[in-house]
């Protein structure tokens, strides 16, 4: 494609400096967008994945010095109350030390801690396929165990999937615009590249060609410089994700999923530079027919 | 008015008229039919109108009324797509020749036919036989700007000429080269003529064309084509 025959002296044009360019900021940003909404869609999709067959039921602790055994006597009995309830497979009380394990990232390990009130836990497991109506389940619970309630992981799990399907929409429109504006200096390069080149488009016509013999040239010239400036783009965009990879890596200590972009992502990301070659190369030939079509 | 046979007259113009934008009309009442083989001259003062009746012949131009009929279709009810295929059967000397100057000799008269898609082996083999035909044999790989003004005359008549075009329209050939050199190209178009082209020619040069009184006239005068006996 790229050594196809052409009649016009497009290579020497000033698009040829700034088109590339522009698409290579482009296709970048496009990269970056691409790769948040693939990274923040597999965390959403990874925490629904571990989250979805479990609820916690918490326990407030009874102040007080004989509290400690009637807490632990609260326990019991809402870990019974959660294994009889059908859809329930199981409840396990996590004991204070687990507690204080799991708090640790946030509250850190000091002896203080161990004093402090905190609210016991049963890690329970729920049978996803069962039709388990977790509001009649609180209800029962709250009125059998004083303060037991049931901490519902889906609850924040949906807020989060909304952020994310948010994150979806904003990085579709940031696409479109991008193509937009892609399409639109495309469009701007090509009227100044036919206003230029006016008097060997016009003998072109004159002799006898069809208009698509002209348009091919210009998109031919659009689709070479919009893959190269891809290329450039994308050269930019890898080195970017791998270092925001390696240093998410580094401050995750576990607590974060995994952020890697899937493989998946990194094809999408390598067909950005073909897309934009593609979207110069179609913006070029209509524009040129469409103003080709005004010549008699 | 009278309908002829098909294929009789390669063009005809009816009352036809042109004005630039909101100018005033450039040429009027223009009416007359050019024979299928014949050859003509265009004669008229300068500014009398002559490059613009061959541009609406060559549809470089549409008129502002009346009808042009070329090749015996009616050019206003003719489709946008189609008119490429009309624009090839004629073959045009442009008034300043029109070379691409970033295009070699070889290159410009190869265009009427890569536009029409003729294979590569073809244009190469062709296009280098026209131009020993017309003294450019050296210059194959010259570009119009080095070369003489005589030297891209005969391009740009080979360039009209290499589709064996059914139609040529010549506007001043030999405005500005010697009387010696004018003569070779004018046996040149007679050549053609020869051959079937017919062939129109317009130049302000009276002495040429009283030299070949023997071809008919087209004068334009006041906007409009008088035929003088
Ligand atoms: N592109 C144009 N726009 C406006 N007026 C034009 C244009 N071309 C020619 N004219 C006018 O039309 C008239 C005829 O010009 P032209 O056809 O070039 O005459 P000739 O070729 O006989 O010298 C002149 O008055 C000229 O000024
Ligand atoms: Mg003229």
């Amino acid at each position: 494609m790229l050594s196809r025959r052409s009649d016009l002296p497009l290579k020497g044009d000033a698009t040829s400096r700034f088109l590339p360019w522009l698409v290579a900021l482009m296709v970048y940003l496009s990269a970056i967008a691409v790769a948040g909404v693939l990274v923040l869609a597999g965390l959403v999709e990874r925490w629904d994945h571990d989250v979805s067959g479990t609820l916690t039921v918490q326990i407030q602790p009874v102040p007080g010095e004989a509290g400690e055994l009637l807490t632990e006597d609260r326990v019991r009995q809402a870990a019974e109350l959660m294994r009889r309830t059908p859809g329930i497979l199981a409840a396990r009380p996590l004991d204070k030390r687990q507690t204080l394990a799991l708090l640790e990232p946030w509250l850190g390990s000091a002896e203080v801690v161990k004093d402090l009130p905190l609210p016991r836990l049963i890690d329970v497991s729920v049978d996803s396929s069962a039709q388990l109506d977790l509001g009649a389940v609180a209800d029962r619970l709250g009125r059998m165990v004083p303060g037991a309630t049931i901490d519902d992981h889906r609850v924040w799990l949906s807020r989060l999937i909304n952020l994310s399907r948010t994150t979806e929409w904003v990085a579709i429109a940031i696409m479109l615009l991008i193509g937009f504006v892609t399409s639109a200096t495309v469009v701007y390069a090509t009227r100044t590249g036919m206003s230029v080149h006016r008097g060997v488009i016009e003998v072109l016509h004159l002799i006898g060609a069809h208009d698509d013999y002209i348009a091919r040239q210009f998109a031919d010239r659009a689709f070479s410089l919009g893959f190269s400036g891809g290329m450039i783009g994308l050269a930019m965009a890898v080195p970017t994700l791998t270092a925001i990879g390696w240093a998410t890596r580094r401050v995750e200590g576990g607590f974060l999923p995994s952020l890697a972009l899937p493989l998946s992502g990194w094809v999408v990301i390598g067909l950005l530079p073909v897309l934009a070659a593609l979207l110069s190369m179609y913006t070029a030939r209509l524009t040129v027919h469409g103003t080709l079509s005004r010549l008699p | 008015m009278r309908h002829r046979p098909r294929g009789e007259h390669i063009i005809r113009f009816d009352s036809v008229g042109l004005r630039y934008g909101l100018g005033p009309e450039v040429l009027q009442d223009v009416t007359f039919a050019l024979p299928s083989g014949s050859f003509h001259f265009l004669t008229g003062a300068s500014g009398a109108g002559k490059s613009s009746l061959l541009r609406l012949m060559y549809l470089g131009l549409r008129p502002s009324r009346g009808r042009v009929t070329l090749f015996d279709k009616d050019i206003a009810m003719t489709r946008r797509y189609e008119l490429p295929a009309l624009r090839r059967r004629i073959g045009v000397v442009f008034q300043d020749f029109q070379l691409l100057d970033h295009l070699s000799t070889l290159d410009n008269v190869a265009l009427p036919l890569r536009v029409r898609g003729v294979k590569e082996s073809e244009v190469q083999k062709h296009v280098p036989e026209l131009l020993g035909w017309v003294g450019l044999a050296d210059h194959l790989h010259a570009k119009p700007p080095t070369l003489s003004g005589g030297q891209k005359q005969r391009v740009a008549i080979a360039r009209a000429v290499i589709g064996r075009p059914d139609l040529l329209l010549a506007d001043e050939p030999t405005g500005n080269v010697d009387d010696h050199i004018a003569m070779r190209l004018l046996h040149l178009f007679e050549e053609l003529n020869k051959l079937g082209t017919t062939v129109v020619i317009a130049t302000h040069n009276q002495s040429l064309v009283d030299r070949f009184s023997q071809y008919s006239r087209l004068h334009i005068e006041r906007g409009t084509v008088v035929e003088p006996e």
